[in-house]
């Protein structure tokens, strides 16, 4: 019943914002409405890429050699039912893509969580307790910004090489990237939130609440916690297209996805070895797949930051 | 102005200790120098007498004392995979990555001011609208595609620039420069363009964005009532004013502009310090590793030291504080 109550004008205020502003300006921008749609294209086509590939290019019976480095349909040379070509081994080049696109999608999605958690948190902690906590967190936050994130993940995944045995890489590798993705990025969250956190706690709620006695713990998670979401979940959805473009790039530079389970970057790193003897299929197909992907996320987090903010209405 | 400086050589310090720190804790918690060094039949005696020769069995402050110590001479040990000195690599790398920054971070700026300039000026012309897109896809394009898409074009269709590596160089003293030959020039352009185009869309955004700041202030309105020319206001004192910031940003992305050459330097194959690290962490070769760290830390806060005292010197409204105070 508490939480019912405590939900409620939120979940009412949402509801009040989505009905309003939000919905009217997302019907009346078209670059929205194209870019949510190519984005939910390239959503659906990775996460259900076991039933929609033409082929499941990583079943090793059903490949075959013959077919390998065959250029696209509409090139001379082109096989019927590889529309986008195939690759050295053979694998049709459009389900290679949606299923490395599924890799793609779960590491920056999965990263991008697990930085949203890390960094409201700490932004919580740091802004409520504030004192010394709050120096210790903010001066790790401060060095590590100026950092590129690009480096830190690099960095964080090399030591994991060194640390890790040898044999455990292999299945590791995900788990590491997503780690080492999300220690790269949490920061801007936990700034965020902790500049939220500060205006809020001293509002009449939250003293209210520390009246009655609730723990430090529950007001965090109860009252801050859905009061200063609102910024952070916009931050999250421009951060997935940069999640994306970091991991692959790192698995382009060889550090990240291992090559039996590619991502996107992994695909366009193998790819870029058939440069130089003609096969830019192989290379360019996954890499506008990527692209159209990030610049949809992107459009779409431009959007929806304009449309948020009262300033631009 | 004293108390300001003291705060932020003090923070240098503090930062770049920390990264020290980290750096030792690679070296020392990662795997056992001495397996490394001596191998699978070393006795006991020998791995007991190597480790007092190495004064490994010291202390830990003793140690981090003595790395940081080797640090500031420049030695960070000898490189596990390649079993040369890791300072020495480190040197023949330098000048590669450096020259390839810099001309990628001039080029970011000749191309990037002029466009932000005209985007700011001419808003609604059909030319700023495809480069406000253009930099909007820029922004999406990883920085590793665009350099693919160079090769293929310029160098697979076209055959024109070469796609990898330095070319010819030239040595002076210990500095090897590609700038002086043909080969060099050619093969320095695509890498340049490639590391540039991220930067010179950034500089393009900020310069439009500080240029329509600026444009609506009261002083552009009286240089126009004053009756200037369209030319000395938006040049004179529109873009004068926008400079600061765009220094500022530039600056600060000096470094990073360093950093991403990894990325670059690896498509291009160019013998530079990324490619070095890159090899580095693929084969766990902590000292090179520790050392590259150590070395982006340097640069990084020391940019951002100059960058801050810079803009305490420029901008005066950041020294109200002291006139209050008197």
């Amino acid at each position: 019943m508490n939480d019912e109550l405590v939900s409620m004008p939120y979940a009412a205020r949402l509801r009040a914002a989505w009905d309003g502003d939000v919905t009217w300006s997302f019907r009346h921008s078209p670059v929205a409405i194209v870019s949510a749609v190519v984005m939910l294209v390239c959503v659906v086509a990775a996460v259900f890429a076991p039933w929609l590939a033409p082929s499941n290019p990583y079943d090793l019976a059903s490949l075959n050699l013959l077919d390998s480095l065959s250029p696209p349909l509409w090139e001379t040379g082109g096989k019927a039912g590889y529309l986008l070509g195939t690759d050295d081994q053979g694998r049709d080049v459009l389900s290679t893509i949606m299923y490395g696109a599924r890799v793609s999608l779960m590491v920056g999605i999965a990263s991008v969580l697990l930085a949203v958690v890390v960094g409201v948190g700490l932004g919580l902690l740091a802004g409520y307790v504030g004192g010394r906590t709050d120096a210790a967190i903010m001066r790790v936050a401060d060095v590590q910004l100026s950092f590129p994130a690009i480096l830190i993940a690099l960095l964080i995944d090399g030591v994991a090489r060194a640390v890790l045995p040898h044999e455990s890489h292999g299945e590791l590798a995900l788990v590491v990237l997503i780690l080492a993705i999300a220690a790269s990025n949490w920061v801007q969250y936990a700034r965020t939130v902790r500049g939220s956190t500060m205006v809020e706690k001293n509002k009449e709620y939250v003293q209210a609440a520390r009246v009655i006695g609730v723990a430090p713990i529950g007001i965090m998670r109860r009252h801050l916690l859905p009061n200063v979401l609102g910024p952070v979940l916009v931050l999250a959805t421009i951060n997935i297209a940069t999640a994306i473009i970091t991991e692959a790039t790192l698995s382009f530079l060889g550090v990240g996805v291992p090559p039996t389970q590619p991502s996107l970057g992994t695909l366009i790193r193998v790819g870029n070895d058939y440069l130089f003897s003609g096969e830019w299929w192989i290379t360019v197909f996954p890499g506008a797949a990527l692209v159209i992907m990030v610049l949809s996320t992107n459009l779409l987090g431009d959007w929806l930051r304009d449309a948020l903010n009262p300033k631009l209405r | 102005m004293i108390a300001f400086v003291l705060r932020r050589i003090l923070q240098t310090v503090a930062v770049l200790g920390v990264v020290a720190l980290i750096a030792f804790s690679l070296f020392n918690y990662t795997g056992d120098p001495i397996a490394f060094m001596l191998g699978q039949d070393a006795t006991m005696e020998d791995r007991v007498r190597l480790r007092a020769d190495l004064g490994l069995d010291q202390p830990a402050y003793v140690q981090f004392g003595r790395f940081v110590g080797n640090a500031l001479q420049g030695d960070f040990g000898v490189s596990l995979r390649q079993g040369r000195k890791v300072s020495t690599l480190l040197r023949e790398r330098l000048p590669a990555t450096l020259e390839l920054s810099f001309a990628a971070a001039l080029i970011a700026l000749l191309a990037g001011i002029p466009a932000g300039v005209y985007t700011a000026l001419r808003r609604h012309s059909v030319l700023a609208h495809v480069l406000l897109a253009a930099s909007l896809v820029g922004v999406s394009l990883p920085t590793f595609l665009i350099g693919i898409l160079l090769i293929l074009v310029f160098a697979v269709q076209l055959g024109w620039l070469p796609s990898f590596g330095r070319g010819e160089v030239v040595a002076l003293g210990w500095w090897t420069t590609g700038l002086l030959t043909p080969s060099g020039l050619k093969s320095l352009i695509l890498p340049s363009i490639t590391l540039a185009l991220f930067q010179a869309t950034l500089i393009m955004r900020l310069v439009r964005a500080e240029m329509l700041e600026v444009l609506r202030t009261d002083y552009i309105k009286f240089a126009r009532a004053r009756g200037l020319t369209d030319r000395a206001i938006h040049f004179g004192h529109a873009l004068k004013n926008t400079l600061v910031p765009v220094i500022t940003i530039t600056g600060l992305q000096l470094g990073a502009i360093i950093a991403f050459a990894i990325i670059t330097e690896t498509v291009f194959q160019w013998p530079g310090m990324g490619l070095l690290f890159i090899q580095a962490v693929t084969f766990a070769d902590i000292p090179v590793m520790a050392a590259y760290l150590c070395f982006i830390a340097v640069v990084f806060v020391l940019l951002n030291l100059i960058v801050d005292l810079l803009y305490y010197a420029v901008d005066p409204r950041l020294r109200v504080e002291r006139v209050v105070g008197h």
